[in-house]
């Protein structure tokens, strides 16, 4: 009896000692893998990452020269992204928040094809952006193509966050605004929209951030032309774009596509401290603590 | 929640006004879904009907230029390629989080957190060019030619890692404190705790954030075709190169017409379609969408 007891005491330790160890062991092959993957980008990129590498046009079909008409055309492309998503997201975020009673139909039928459209893979939107803004109207393999496509791939995304900072702004406010007489629109000018700044901020990062990484939903909307785009009709290739094409496509091309990575990294990591950085000073300058 | 609709006042010009315009805004939000649904559907509708989809399924070979359009090998490379991801990715996943919970001191589970979100945040052409560069050399060593089906496990299932890694820390933070503290009144030993009382817990969200990195492994494109090889054949072995659904609309369409173009929208069509089935198997199990994370 007492020898079981003790032979069961046993195996308990065996087995948290085994826990312990798998758990431990996991963590460090995931942050292993993740430093290795690091460094590969930085030693590999560092060397030909310098000022002329990002103002310079490309050479050689990108083995040589710069990025610079690429990184053109992917600010271009943002732009447009951005230009699109932000006034038709903030619209739908105040309607959504504001305007529809929760459970209601139009509020529950905007919130399900935003939910369905946030899990269509970038692919579809590809297709989708090469038969509907490429084709059918007529835009052909362009900037303004590729940035609408990104704009309706971010859109669900930006507006979910945006209306979530939307509605943890307290009701109390919009009480006391509708005591005071305050038309609707002064209420969302004057009160709301400050005091869901940070939300907007980070929905707008979130939307840059995953515009700029997107790399399959650009390829048969914007193109492959690595010229300086001369209007927002020509086609543009973006960073992404970019490394695909020199990794797959050129022999020799890896040392500009590293270079290139390790630029499109370092933009991210600008983009979310920017994010961070406004949304703390935003927060920071508000009088009343949500 | 108090909200602008409890607002009785009568509606202002400007409010009027207002109101309309967010509608618009809604309701072009709102359409953009049915546009890709109609778009979809129209440039898929020539293969849909005149060649079906059984045939597309039971074809024996995908030769477009010939009439051939067996999609099957390449369901079954993505199938595989994302149940690999996930089944790889999954223990490492809830390890991870388990460690930065219970385990790491707290600078080192503040750096390992944010390890986790970073490499959430890396771009997938990245991490594809990286999968090139350095695993599949790797992997032609031991059996050539090394771009294969386990190289896109393994590039998606560290892609995919900190989806299940964060889901499951959002999890463990909204389980009740009181399972803990009864663990701790039993004397139960760490390990124990997370054996008995916490995985058995959070079961269905670690399902569910398993189910949506899922969706996002069958969705991704650029990093399979990096790394697989992109040659059309059902997999036999783990070091086969193969094609997978995604990559092959990106290598085709470039140059497809006709039937064989309509073809690639109805392999689009077939993947938003997975995808989407996965991603509602999640919901319902309690997991959030894929722009929670």
């Amino acid at each position: 009896m007492f020898e079981a007891v003790r032979e069961q005491a046993m195996l308990r330790v065996f087995r948290d000692r085994g826990v312990l160890i798998a758990i431990w062991s996991a963590a460090a092959m995931v942050a292993g893998v993740f430093i290795w993957l690091l460094a590969d980008i930085a030693m590999h990129g560092a060397p030909r990452f310098d000022l002329s590498f990002l103002i310079d046009a490309p050479g050689n079909s990108g083995r040589s020269g710069g990025i610079g008409p690429i990184l053109v055309s992917t600010a271009l492309i943002l732009t447009v992204a951005i230009a699109a998503t932000v006034p038709v997201g903030l619209g739908a975020a105040i309607f959504l928040s504001e305007f529809t009673r929760s459970g209601g139909l139009p509020g529950r039928a905007v919130g399900l094809s935003l939910d369905v459209l946030a899990g269509v893979p970038s692919i579809v939107f590809g297709l989708f952006g090469n038969a509907f803004f490429c084709i059918w109207l007529g835009l052909g393999f362009s900037i303004l193509s590729g940035g609408l496509t990104l704009a309706c791939m971010v859109l669900p995304v930006f507006i979910r966050v945006a209306e979530a900072g939307l509605r943890m702004t307290p009701g109390d406010w919009r009480n006391g605004a509708a005591a005071l007489g305050l038309s609707r629109l002064a209420v969302l000018r004057q009160i709301l929209l400050p005091a869901a700044a940070p939300s907007l901020v980070l929905a707008l990062m979130l939307g840059i951030g995953r515009s700029a990484s997107e790399t399959a939903a650009l390829i048969f909307t914007s193109g492959y032309v690595d010229r300086m785009p001369a209007s927002l009709l020509d086609s543009g290739r973006a960073i992404s774009v970019h490394i695909y094409d020199l990794s797959m496509n050129v022999a020799g091309g890896d040392p500009g596509a590293y270079a290139s990575a390790l630029a499109l990294i370092v933009f991210l990591f600008i983009i979310n401290g920017a994010a961070k950085w406004i949304t703390d000073s935003l927060t920071a300058r508000r009088i009343v603590t949500l | 929640m108090t909200s602008s609709k409890q607002n009785t006042l009568p509606l202002s010009r400007s409010d009027t006004w207002l109101i309309r315009v967010l509608a618009v805004a809604s309701t072009a939000a709102a359409c953009i879904l049915v546009l890709i649904v109609l778009f979809m559907l129209q440039e898929a509708w020539p293969v849909l009907q005149r060649i079906g989809l059984l045939r597309l399924l039971s074809d024996p070979a995908w030769h477009p230029a010939e009439g051939l359009y067996g999609l099957a090998p390449m369901v079954a490379a993505s199938l595989a390629i994302a149940a690999g991801a996930v089944l790889l990715a999954g223990p490492f996943g809830v390890a991870s989080a388990l460690f930065v919970r219970f385990y790491a001191a707290a600078p080192l589970a503040s750096a390992f957190r944010l390890a986790l979100l970073l490499l959430a945040g890396l771009p997938s052409v990245v991490l594809g060019l990286w999968g090139l560069t350095v695993l599949v050399p790797l992997i032609g060593r031991i059996e050539p030619p090394g771009a294969s089906l386990i190289a896109g496990v393994l590039v998606l299932a560290l892609m995919i890692l900190p989806t299940i890694a964060l889901t499951t820390e959002a999890a463990l933070d909204a389980m009740p404190e009181s399972y803990l503290r009864g663990a701790a009144a039993l004397g139960l030993s760490r390990e124990s705790t997370i054996l008995g009382v916490i995985l058995p817990a959070v079961k269905g969200s670690i399902m569910a954030g398993v189910l949506l990195s899922a969706a996002r492994a069958l969705g991704e494109t650029v990093v399979l075709l990096m790394v697989t090889g992109n040659v059309v054949r059902l997999p036999v072995s783990l070091f086969d190169p193969v094609r997978a659904l995604t990559a092959n609309i990106a290598l085709e369409m470039a140059y497809a017409m006709g039937d064989h173009r309509a073809a690639l929208f109805v392999s689009g069509l077939m993947v938003a379609l997975l995808v989407l089935l996965f991603v509602l198997v999640s919901r319902r199990l309690g997991g959030g969408w894929s722009f929670n994370v």
